[in-house]
């Protein structure tokens, strides 16, 4: 471990050397900033593309808003199964995908990978304090595995390794595909430029996704004036039952 | 047609929850029965949160029991004050059932408590209503209806506050009226339904009320509760879309219509069985998921920043 780190310290040492001496340019953008989920959300597509002056390799994460999440194991109980047991993480991402022009295995080493936080298997999902503390290291990492088998079934971490397109050896772009289920909030997307089997050049861009329009208006009217939407919901209830009741009655 | 459930946050095919309604509205038609215990089960098998599930479905059942009990209040068959007394401890109940939702859900227990409820509660009904049914309907085939007793004293008749209730012509302590409207209560908060299938029971075979009250005065009590436990669960738990709850309401009330054309051309010991059939299968589906492996034994849950 240590050694790593005195090879990682050495490494960014050099990489500052060489910055200094040609700054690594790399510019990306993506074809939105905003994406809107109206009430005909299904899904949509979002196109990074970028550019690098000097060739080299690049790898596109995109990483939505973080939140706790529980991870519950059931178990057979008189018969039936319930959920027993349970483990929470901190900070994980709603939604995380990963592109590169090249497999993992021959882009980055993998320390690397791990430092940027690259890949499903390297991103770094912590368990609440006191787990960690009390259960062994296999049963952390089945619940990890199980946590994001759950978020592959939802496709909010695609199972997919997307690919990064070059157009000659400067221009680059992939695509970004959101589903109908995206988690609303600010999404990070990271671009590294890769040389030698480092990161020597990264961008990050942020990507909002929210709720706009009718089915924006209901959301914040449900979470903010609570008591008044259901007051709304039962009376347009009364009423849409009355009118049901008499249209129905001629008929 | 895809539409964006705000609430729920999925898409949901349009069309499809149209459908649903339609299906659910024909058979709530043609059985007489709100339909609940059909529409929850079916809301989280197309992959509503069971949470939403439950809190949409009263809303709409908010509507449905509205525009039901019109045709009965018209014809005077609702025993206003036995209702109101139903509905103080339907009321309770609701309340009971949104705390005790909120807990579970908190535990991770929600969803194995919902479908418990139903296999039981489902099941037991169900079971009976078939055995009721099947019996009727051999006891036509070889002779006449036999006569029941007028009155039968049992254990609900002993207890304290008696109370009169002139339109069903009954004497009997308002703890009764009032101890089945607070289990009703529960199970709207918990399953998502009105209850009717438990209650017109309770009120013919426990309190003794007039047939033809039924049927109005459970719904007239309905209205309340499910008005009661949208409120809580919109206020406490965000559950309410009212967006699904206006596609239920639609396809529902349409079905309705041609459920209760059907319904009239039928027997009603052969309704009877059908619905007993419909119940029995709805707890066997959901005691079979219960009891058999999982694909996935984990399951997340994402907790809201707060």
């Amino acid at each position: 471990m240590r050694r790593w780190a005195v090879a990682s310290m050495v490494a960014v040492g050099v990489m500052l050397a060489g910055w200094m001496a040609r700054a690594e340019t790399l510019v990306a953008d993506l074809s939105s900033h905003l994406i809107a989920i109206t009430t005909g959300f299904t899904g949509t597509e979002v196109v990074l593309f970028g550019a690098v002056e000097q060739p080299g390799d690049i790898a596109v994460v995109v990483t939505g808003p973080r939140a706790d999440v529980v991870v519950r194991r059931k178990a057979r109980t008189v018969g039936i199964w319930l959920n027993r047991d349970s483990l929470a993480f901190q900070q994980v991402p709603g939604f995380y995908m990963l592109a590169t022009n090249r497999p993992l295995d021959r882009l980055l080493p993998e320390p690397v990978l791990e430092r940027h936080e690259i890949g499903l298997n390297n991103m770094a999902l912590v368990p609440s304090h006191k787990a960690t503390l009390e259960r062994p290291g296999a049963e952390i990492a089945e619940y990890r595995e199980a946590l994001i088998r759950n978020k592959q079934k939802l496709e909010l971490y695609p199972t997919a390794l997307g690919q990064v397109a070059f157009l000659g050896q400067h221009l680059f772009r992939t695509n970004v595909y959101f589903p109908a289920n995206v988690p609303t909030g600010v999404y990070t997307v990271s671009v590294y430029l890769i040389r030698d089997g480092d990161v020597v050049s990264a961008q990050t861009t942020p990507l909002v996704v929210s709720k706009v329009g009718f089915s924006a208006e209901i959301f914040e009217f449900a979470q903010r004036q609570s008591l008044v939407y259901g007051l709304a919901a039962v009376m347009g209830a009364i009423t849409a039952g009355w009118l049901a009741g008499a249209v129905f009655r001629r008929v | 047609m895809q539409v964006y459930l705000p609430i729920a946050e999925m898409t949901v095919n349009a069309v499809l929850v149209l459908a649903m309604g339609g299906l659910v509205g024909f058979l709530s038609g043609l059985f007489g029965v709100g339909g609940g215990f059909l529409m929850t089960p079916l809301l989280i098998f197309i992959g509503v949160p069971p949470a939403v599930a439950v809190g949409t479905q009263a809303n709409q059942l908010v509507a449905a029991s509205v525009s039901g009990v019109l045709a009965h209040w018209r014809r005077q068959n609702v025993d206003v004050k036995m209702g109101v007394v139903m509905m103080i401890g339907g009321n309770v109940g609701t309340a009971l059932g949104v705390w005790l939702f909120g807990i579970l859900q908190d535990l991770g227990q929600i969803d194995v408590v919902i479908s418990l409820f139903y296999v039981v509660i489902l099941g037991s009904v169900g079971g009976l209503m078939l055995v009721e049914s099947a019996r009727a309907l051999w006891r036509v085939r070889r002779a006449g209806p036999s006569r029941r007793k007028l009155h039968q004293h049992i254990w609900i008749h002993g207890l304290p506050f008696k109370m009169r209730f002139p339109r069903s012509k009954l004497y009997v302590s308002a703890l009764a009226p009032l101890g089945i409207g607070v289990v009703g209560g529960v199970l709207v908060a918990i399953m998502g339904i009105g209850g009717g299938f438990l209650l017109v029971p309770a009120m013919i075979y426990l309190l003794g009320m007039p047939t033809a009250l039924v049927a109005g005065t459970s719904l007239f009590q309905i209205i309340f509760t499910t008005a009661t436990a949208t409120l809580l669960q919109a206020a406490t738990n965000h559950t309410v879309d009212v967006l699904l709850a206006l596609l239920l309401l639609v396809g529902g009330v349409i079905g309705a219509q041609f459920g209760t054309r059907v319904s009239s051309r039928l027997r009603g010991e052969w309704v009877r069985l059908l619905l007993a059939l419909v119940v029995v299968a709805v707890a066997g589906k959901l005691a079979v998921d219960m009891i058999l492996t999982p694909d996935d034994l984990y399951s997340i849950t994402t907790r809201e920043p707060s």
